[in-house]
């Protein structure tokens, strides 16, 4: 490749990604599924770009039984933000067809991997400080008992089965990011290589 | 000595096998090897069927599941159930009032669900007031008694409350024939002839269910007993059964048994419309009530109606026609093509058939034999199809499976009799445990049976249970009657006495938008409580209002001072929950009525009066959570003319620290 301009598939790629990174603003990405002998129908929660979604007025009644502070979406910063991140991450997407350069990709690919673990970091903070953070004139105490949600996966807190797992827009947000490798992997010929 | 011994064994062989072959074969033997399987519903599995039955003298409908016979739920519609508040509740209360002020009891015999096209519709379960004479609508989105309406100039409401097929209107027909309210009742009892009169009443439902009586017509003295609605081809025609055509006033049982042949009542309500439209009715001053249920304030509201329109049978000819039906006949079905109308004689040893299109036909020709108190009495023979020979002694109901077939039970000879609606063949018998009364097929009396099941109702249980002293269970029984013959497959004791009761696919009533709570945002009860913050106690005078709110699992406010004896205490509980099957109740030490179920999102009142001084516990009394034991609270009571001024709080009011 003399050239460090990248292909029409790679920019018919960008454009997809930069559409994925939008749209994921506008569906729940995680989703967490409590599940008790109580509830067989099931309890979710579900965490919007900009919100908390599913049954959080229900969990936030059962909360006081073991002393855990109640969720509302103003109390999250994340909330507020993370809609513009997307949103400029659709856009950097969108320039990147017109800037064309196989670096620009590379370094954009580097700064969303980590954010990705920034957020990672973020969320799992988030349940521990949930989890570990409780009333002690709570009703139920069980001595050493942390009710902190997997990270991701399942765990059994209590009576409730917890299970955290990607929603329709962290689903969209991983695909972005796989598209992202894909470009450079093509891009940098990474396939020819290793021929 | 050895001819003796001969005869002896002969004389005791032939007593033997002469006691096995006559003694009827016992209830066990009725029972086929499959039958639990079919009746069978694994824990954890749904029903096929909602059974919607009568509750009788309980005054109450009955929701049963089928095949399994198993008891969901009882909705309490006429007579006051402490345990739901249902006549506690200051919200319920006006539900119950009536012309004659607050009733608190009555007796509910028949059921009907709405129908769109002849079809079971899912929407709405109607009932009658047998006593005081009234008929309910049931919301079946809610479970729960969503409408109450009177009926004026009537004594017991029996051949009710049976719809036409796109439930324009929901019928009622005087059960005991009474002077009008409109005219003067206080007469010699023997002067029946000259003042007593027969009414049917004709309710309007509205879009929303909502009941309107639009119309009544008067007809000679005489018992309706039962009643349904023509339906396709009889469509715009309604078919009230009677006895009593002796018009006797005591000992009915022998004097109203006299005649061959009493009556079934052809009402053609297409032409009453009409002649509603040329200004025939008149309007009569009567006083009736209409109760509502508002799903928003939670609270029901009753009106007293003053007016109503009547319509004259004998002066209005082309109403009302008679058909001459044997033995006092009990009850009056169409079979789904609305084509045949069966009368059962409640004494008789045959079941007449009629024809619509020979009624039709009869009316046209004026083939009449004389009058009936001024309607013309048609000629038997003119509008029968045929009758059924030798089906049993003392028919009651008849029910339909779709398939040509028709169902009727016999209270004398206490069997169902499966018999062939065109060819009038008896094709099978079974016997019931003990005197069937009615007998329900889903579906079975509008244009679509679901016949794969047939519950017959009895009256009489003796030995099918365990005894409970003088006292026993009812039992309706269930048979398979999917093949050709009916075979029992289960029995189960019911609560009340059942009568009628209508069945429909459980997807139907599952799926029709089933409420699971009420929204807290949309209670306009003029006492809500929105949030534990908006909790109060307001003094005005001796009354005094506690907005109260409750949520897992306390009251707020749940210490509270202040009350005086003889106050007249207002507990509004607002349930703020807002997640399925999460209600609270609501209970303190000497009320003088029942307790509070609260569901989520809801807002009741309990009266309450205290008499003495003292300290008074309240608590919930629905097992909400884990800690619903800690779910109570304190009411201070002090003397009248006390100065403790009121106070309420929860989770504040701590001991004071030295």
């Amino acid at each position: 490749m003399t050239t460090a301009k990248i292909s029409l598939v790679s920019k018919v790629l960008l454009l997809i990604i930069s559409a994925l990174f939008v749209g994921s603003i506008f569906v729940p990405m995680w989703q967490i599924e409590l599940n008790a002998p109580q509830y067989p129908e099931g309890l979710v929660l579900k965490l919007h770009a900009n919100k908390i979604g599913g049954d959080v007025d229900i969990i936030n009644g059962l909360n006081h039984y073991i002393g855990m502070a109640t969720l509302h979406t103003e109390n999250f910063i994340e909330f507020k933000i993370l809609p513009y991140v997307f949103a400029g991450f659709g856009l950097i997407s969108l320039l990147l067809i017109f800037i064309a350069k196989r670096k620009a990709v590379l370094v954009f690919f580097i700064t969303y991997v980590l954010f990705v673990i920034l957020a990672g970091i973020d969320f799992y903070r988030w349940n521990y400080e949930y989890g570990h953070n409780l009333d002690p004139n709570a009703a139920i105490r069980v001595p050493g008992m942390a009710y902190q949600p997997p990270l991701i996966g399942y765990k059994q807190l209590l009576n409730f089965g917890a299970y955290s797992i990607p929603d329709i827009g962290g689903w969209m947000l991983a695909a972005a990011g796989l598209f992202l490798f894909v470009i450079i992997f093509k891009e940098y010929e990474l396939f020819k290589k290793k021929k | 000595m050895k001819n003796t011994f001969v005869k002896a064994v002969a004389v005791v062989a032939l007593g033997s096998a002469l006691v096995t072959s006559c003694k009827p074969k016992s209830s066990g033997d009725a029972v086929s090897g499959d039958a639990a399987q079919k009746a069978y519903v694994a824990p954890g599995k749904y029903d096929e069927f909602y059974n919607f039955v009568s509750g009788g003298f309980s005054g109450q409908l009955s929701v049963y599941g089928l095949p399994s016979g198993r008891l969901f739920r009882v909705i309490p519609v006429f007579s006051v159930d402490p345990e739901k508040g249902w006549g506690y509740s200051e919200e319920t209360k006006p539900m119950l009032n009536t012309s004659h002020g607050f009733v608190p009891w009555d007796d509910l015999h028949h059921t009907e669900m709405s129908q769109t096209n002849g079809e079971i519709d899912g929407r709405w379960v109607f009932g009658n007031a047998n006593n005081t004479p009234r008929i309910a609508r049931i919301d079946l989105k809610t479970f729960k008694t969503a409408e109450i309406i009177e009926l004026p100039n009537s004594g017991g409401n029996h051949s009710s409350p049976f719809i036409t097929e796109n439930t324009e209107y929901v019928v009622a027909g005087t059960r005991f024939s009474v002077p009008g309210d409109y005219s003067n009742g206080d007469v010699p009892i023997n002067t029946y002839k000259e003042n007593f009169k027969g009414h049917i009443s004709f309710v309007k439902v509205g879009k929303e269910g909502e009941m309107d009586l639009a119309f009544q017509i008067v007809t000679p003295g005489v018992n309706f007993d039962l009643s349904h609605a023509g339906k396709g081809k009889s469509h715009g025609w309604f078919f009230f059964s009677c006895y009593n055509t002796e018009q006797a006033n005591t000992l009915l049982e022998v004097n109203a048994s006299q005649k061959d042949k009493d009556f079934i009542m052809a009402v053609n309500w297409k032409k009453a419309e009409e002649y509603i439209k040329a200004g025939k009715g008149k309007k009569q001053s009567v006083k009736y009530a209409h109760n509502t249920w508002d799903e928003k304030t939670h609270t029901a509201k009753s009106e007293i109606k003053t007016e109503v329109l009547v319509l004259d049978s004998a002066e209005l000819k082309d109403i009302c026609y008679m058909i001459p039906c044997p033995k006092s006949p009990h009850g009056c079905d169409v079979d789904p093509s609305g084509e045949f109308i069966v009368g059962s004689g409640k004494l008789a040893a045959l079941i007449p058939v009629f024809s619509f299109d020979k009624m039709q036909s009869a009316i046209a020709k004026k083939q009449f034999e004389g009058n009936y108190g001024g309607i013309p009495v048609i000629k038997y023979e003119a509008a029968l199809h045929g009758e059924v020979k030798k089906p049993g002694l003392g028919p009651l109901h008849t029910e339909f499976d779709g398939k040509g077939n028709a169902y009727t039970t016999f209270f004398v000879s206490s069997e169902v009799v499966k018999w062939d609606i065109k060819s009038l063949k008896v094709l099978d018998r079974v016997p019931t445990y003990y005197s069937v009364g009615h007998l329900m097929i889903p579906g079975g009396d509008s244009k679509k049976p679901f016949g794969k099941y047939l519950v017959a109702y009895n009256k009489i249980t003796k030995d099918r249970y365990l005894p409970t002293g003088p006292e026993l269970a009812q039992s309706a029984q269930i048979f398979d009657i999917s093949g050709d013959k009916m075979k029992l497959i289960l029995d189960f004791p019911t609560i009340g006495e059942p009568h009628y009761a209508q069945a429909a696919p459980a997807d139907l009533i599952r799926n029709n938008g089933q409420l699971k709570f009420y929204k807290i945002g949309e209670n306009n009860h003029p006492y809500v409580t929105k949030g534990e913050k908006e909790s109060k106690v307001v003094r005005e005078g001796n009354k005094v209002h506690v907005y109260m709110t409750s949520i897992r699992s306390h009251f707020a406010p749940d210490n509270i001072e202040g009350i005086k004896v003889g106050d007249e205490v207002y507990f509004h509980v607002t349930n703020l929950e807002q997640d399925w099957d999460v209600p609270h109740g609501f209970a303190i030490k000497g009320a003088d009525n029942g307790e509070l179920l609260i569901m989520p999102g809801e807002t009741t009142t309990l009266k309450w009066i205290p008499k003495k001084v003292g300290m008074y516990p309240m608590y919930c009394t629905d097992f909400c959570s884990a800690l619903h034991q800690e779910m109570s609270g304190y009411v201070r009571v002090s003397p009248a003319g006390s100065n403790v001024p009121i106070t309420y709080s929860v989770g504040t009011n701590l001991p004071a620290t030295k």
